[in-house]
């Protein structure tokens, strides 16, 4: 049976693990960005929380991510459901580029434009909402693209326990050595992460501030 | 209000520095005692070295910082009891670059302020073709442009209509024309005079060219070390004995001479 064939005949089960796919990914992803843009922000703000926040996302991105899944399984509400505690574990993950990428934005903005929006007597709130964030935007998007080709990957791993996605493909076509089962999840994760390359990268380039 | 006997009526004075000191948390001082009057009305040009603490003195009246020492009187009040943003946005600002908010156009540059103090928007639209003749940039389309689509005498010129958007009485300028190449700075300062004739704000103005000094203010004060070393109108200035003073007006008299040489060799010549 050729490749195509093989999806044709599984197009049902790999769009069903494909959305479950997306659906950790994108559940996972409005989390960190709830979390790591405000964490970003702050450690612009207070440049001595810098170390102890982005080290403590650093740590999170060098635990082995099958080893991440097990530490969480016996977490209790965490460990009760399996899609929850993927979404968790992905969200660590996702945090440090979207800390970083929103920190440096903002510590990028120029000097000069910060100093007249003091100047002409915006408050601290409205010189973030109404200046850095915009004049950051682009940055904190490439942040939330490399976190979300990341996660995109790491996902997989997810099947591991039982949380569903492509991964589930991938862990099955390794047990059975079949190497189409393995491409039906491998493929789709791979588009996947193409997709919201694209996307996002094309949405940086549109808030992309111009330079005088 | 102020109380002290020795200064002329608080209503007349826009801005009064009172022993003023400031010191970086690092402990390094870039003012020290300084005591200066500014009438309502003048143009105060502050002219020194960089690191003389000109710029830091500025940021002391709109409370950008606060005096380590001393304090600072804005309209009789001391900026400590202002609050900084009420304070801000009754004090034009102008700062060298501009500072004009890249992302937004012209018109939502100049119309900042305003907005800020929710100036209904018939009033905004009017004040903002109002500052755009000021500036003598009438042509409507120059406000959908963004300031990189402006040249650089004309982002100053649009830095100068923002800071005067909620017609504030007092202007301050750091070193606002120092980024320009020497033609369109000339330009751009001539228009100022003008501007500035007409408007009849305080203004003070930061600078390390004594000829913008002398050519713009009705007083320069000498600022030297995190000192004001002497306040002079443009006349003394130039007859001054005083060493930073007489050193600046070397300086403007060393191209003078170039200058006159020049001319009479191409005289001689002819």
């Amino acid at each position: 049976m050729s490749l195509i064939d093989f999806f044709m005949k599984h197009q049902r089960e790999i769009l069903q693990a494909t959305l479950e796919h997306i659906w950790l990914v994108g559940s996972a992803m409005l989390f960190a960005a709830a979390i790591g843009i405000p964490l970003g922000i702050l450690v612009a703000r207070r440049p001595w929380l810098s170390k102890p926040i982005l080290g403590g996302a650093n740590i999170a991105e060098t635990i082995p991510s099958l080893a991440l899944f097990g530490f969480l399984l016996p977490v209790p509400w965490l460990g009760a459901r399996a899609d929850r505690l993927a979404i968790f574990a992905l969200l660590l993950y996702a945090l440090l580029p979207i800390i970083r990428n929103t920190a440096a934005g903002i510590a990028g903005v120029d000097p000069a434009v910060r100093e007249a929006a003091r100047g002409m007597g915006m408050t601290e709130g409205q010189i973030l909402v109404q200046v850095e964030l915009p004049l950051s935007f682009s940055t904190l998007l490439a942040g939330i693209r490399i976190a979300t080709v990341l996660t995109i990957g790491i996902a997989t791993i997810a099947a591991a326990i039982g949380a569903g996605g492509l991964g589930e493909f991938i862990f099955r076509g390794l047990a059975m050595v079949n190497n189409q089962l393995i491409l039906a999840g491998a493929i789709p994760a791979a588009l996947l992460a193409l997709g919201a390359d694209f996307i996002f990268s094309f949405l940086e380039r549109r808030f992309q501030p111009v330079r005088a | 209000m102020s109380a002290n006997p020795d200064h002329v009526t608080a209503g007349s004075l826009a801005v009064e520095f009172r022993e003023v000191g400031y010191v970086l948390p690092n402990g390094q001082p870039l003012l020290d005692g300084i005591n200066l009057s500014v009438l309502t009305g003048e143009t105060l040009v502050l002219l020194g070295r960089s690191g003389a603490g000109k710029s830091t003195a500025l940021k002391l009246i709109n409370r950008m910082i606060d005096p380590s020492a001393g304090e600072v009187l804005v309209q009789g009040r001391s900026t400590r009891e202002w609050d900084p943003i009420e304070l801000r946005r009754k004090i034009g600002y102008v700062i060298q670059e501009t500072g004009l908010f890249p992302h937004y156009t012209v018109e939502q540059n100049i119309s900042l302020v305003p907005r800020l103090e929710k100036w209904p928007p018939d009033k905004i639209h009017a004040r903002v073709s109002e500052l755009m003749s000021l500036i003598g940039m009438n042509d409507p389309g120059f406000l959908r442009r963004y300031p990189h689509e402006l040249s650089g005498g004309q982002r100053q010129r649009v830095g100068v209509a923002r800071a005067l958007a909620a017609d504030p009485p007092i202007l301050l300028m750091d070193e606002a024309f120092g980024a320009l190449d020497p033609l369109t700075r000339g330009e751009v300062q001539r228009e100022f005079l003008e501007l500035k004739n007409r408007l009849k704000k305080t203004i003070i103005i930061v600078t390390h060219h004594v000829g913008e000094a002398i050519f713009l203010g009705t007083r320069i004060g000498v600022m030297d070390a995190g000192n004001l070393v002497r306040v002079y109108s443009p006349k003394e200035f130039m007859a001054a004995n005083e060493p930073v003073a007489a050193a600046y007006v070397a300086n403007l008299r060393m191209y003078e001479d170039a200058e006159r040489n020049t001319a009479n060799e191409v005289e001689g010549k002819s």
